[in-house]
């Protein structure tokens, strides 16, 4: 019966904190843009957690692309397949990789950055101020960040990508002596557009809307205290992650379903 | 006494609050004057500054309303509760300074959001702002370059800037040094005179408090325990109210929080 109960009240908490989560989500989205005084909130946020991201991104790319292209070599060697390495690593980038290691990356460099910076603004009643200023918190302060999360997430996979196919290029072509015409033309005919390079951004697009609603969220909603900031960044790392890997497994099957 | 004022700025009505289980305030009620300083005075955690909060609508009360310029504070839609807000400032106890942004940004920063002045003008108000705290000289510094006293005086030039007629301080004299709390004491006597303000000042300070408001309300225990001017609560023989004003450590306001019997929680 203890059981049942813990269960039961679990599955409220639950229910109420998705509830909560959404109101959350539709004010936010609710709150209606003024572009002169948005656009620059816009990109002063685009600066903090899009470039600023983009070192991690480009790195991690980079070492991901040589990684996969050195494993896919030994691999195919063995089947004299080796011709095939553009393709391998062109397909596992931009499908899966791609999206996927960059959401989680952003998950840990920008969305715990953006749940620290509210919860802290909360604790420190800098939020309260801008209320009792007559300032909207959610147009001031989360909308601008929540947009520019979603914009930078598939710019940042689109980046991650490219770098990981040069990583793949270097390790493949310039040190284990492939054919570089057969590297890139087998990748040229086999990479769809649509079906790979599109279905990969969409799966970031919605891979940067999902973590950047959970940072926002948890920093708002945080309790304001050190520990309460604590709490609400691994949240989000946590969250943010489970989340990309559950949604990239859904995603995948639908896309591969014939969507 | 009170004296029975026609021309009130904030009435509180029959309010009570609950947080949880726990009943914060039950069926008060409280009346600020227009133009008057008004101190809210009460040991710490009676809810002081959750009464700020309901009267700047941040919080909802359980029971009772609030009209703030006559107008039902928490009937107002958000866009007018926004509007309504641009006449009232609000101190808070840490200030609330913006930590992205200089002293001179954090005051204009709401002059920035609800006018289209130009930046010349801006810029001439600011420095009138931080003049009148004596801060015209840390207009480029940051808030972490700011002591407690500085941050309070440009946090209370940001609440000034846009001339709301009623102004709360939360807390203002915690933590500050006699001649911070001083210079702050006679900001709020200052502020209040020359721009007509009506001023809610929450603090268990007494010496400075009743050095400068107006009206006295003690709270304790989730009532008012006592009203009227300083003069006649520091005279006063009521016992809870003598042993607030007179700092007694035990009394009517018990100083130990509700618990069970102490030699059977030793020995249990």
């Amino acid at each position: 019966m203890n059981f049942l109960q813990a269960l039961g009240t679990w599955a409220l908490n639950v229910c109420e904190q998705l509830g909560r989560a959404s109101c959350f989500l539709f004010a936010t989205l609710g709150r209606r843009p003024r572009f002169i005084r948005t656009f620059p909130l816009l990109i002063q946020q685009l600066y903090a957690i899009g470039v600023l991201s983009l070192l991690i991104i480009i790195v991690s790319g980079l070492f991901i692309g040589m990684v996969v292209s050195l494993q896919g070599y030994n691999t195919l060697e063995k089947f004299s397949a080796t011709q095939q390495l553009g393709q391998l690593v062109a397909l596992s980038v931009t499908r899966e990789l791609g999206p996927v290691i960059t959401a989680l990356l952003f998950a840990g460099r920008a969305g715990s950055a953006l749940t620290a910076e509210i919860a802290l603004m909360k604790a420190t009643e800098q939020l309260a101020s801008m209320e009792m200023m007559g300032v909207d918190p959610l147009w001031r302060i989360i909308s601008p960040r929540f947009w520019a999360g979603v914009i930078s997430m598939p710019v940042l996979a689109a980046i991650f990508s490219a770098v990981a196919i040069y990583g793949g290029y270097l390790v493949g072509v310039k040190w284990l002596g492939l054919d570089a015409g057969a590297f890139w033309s087998n990748m040229q005919s086999t990479v769809d557009f649509h079906g790979d390079v599109i279905n990969g951004l969409i799966k970031s697009l919605i891979f940067g809307f999902v973590i950047t609603w959970i940072s926002v969220y948890q920093g708002y909603d945080a309790v304001p205290t050190a520990e309460g900031i604590a709490r609400a960044t691994t949240r989000t790392v946590v969250y943010g992650s489970l989340a990309v890997l559950s949604l990239d497994f859904i995603l995948t099957a639908v896309m591969l379903g014939g969507w | 006494m009170i004296p029975a004022a026609t021309d009130n700025l904030v009435t509180l009505a029959q309010i009570s609050f609950k947080r949880g289980d726990r009943l914060i305030f039950n069926d008060i009620n409280i009346t600020i004057p227009r133009g008057k300083i008004v101190g809210i005075m009460g040991p710490s955690g009676t809810g002081k500054t959750t009464l700020l909060r309901l009267i700047g609508a941040q919080l909802k009360p359980t029971a009772g309303h609030i009209h703030v310029n006559g107008q039902n504070i928490h009937q107002l839609s958000t866009k007018d509760l926004y509007l309504a807000r641009r006449q009232m400032g609000m101190l808070f106890q840490s200030g609330g300074l913006f930590t992205g942004m200089n002293t001179f940004e954090n005051v204009a920063f709401p002059l920035r959001e609800h006018t289209t002045l130009p930046e010349t003008m801006i810029r001439d108000i600011v420095l009138m702002k931080l003049e009148a705290v004596g801060l015209r000289g840390a207009v480029a510094l940051n808030p972490s370059e700011l002591s407690g006293g500085m941050s309070r005086r440009v946090a209370l030039a940001r609440a000034i800037v846009l001339d709301p007629q009623l102004i709360m301080y939360d807390e203002p004299f915690t933590g500050l040094d006699p001649i911070a709390k001083g210079v702050i004491v006679q900001l709020i006597k200052k502020l209040n005179n020359a721009l007509g303000l009506t001023s809610i000042l929450v603090s268990h300070d007494i010496h400075e408090t009743c050095a400068i408001a107006d009206l006295l309300y003690i709270l304790a225990d989730g009532h008012i325990i006592g009203s009227g001017t300083p003069a006649e609560l520091l005279k006063s023989e009521h016992p809870s109210i003598k042993q607030f004003m007179q700092g007694l450590p035990d009394g009517m306001i018990p100083f130990q929080y509700p618990a069970k019997d102490y030699a059977k929680d030793l020995l249990s």
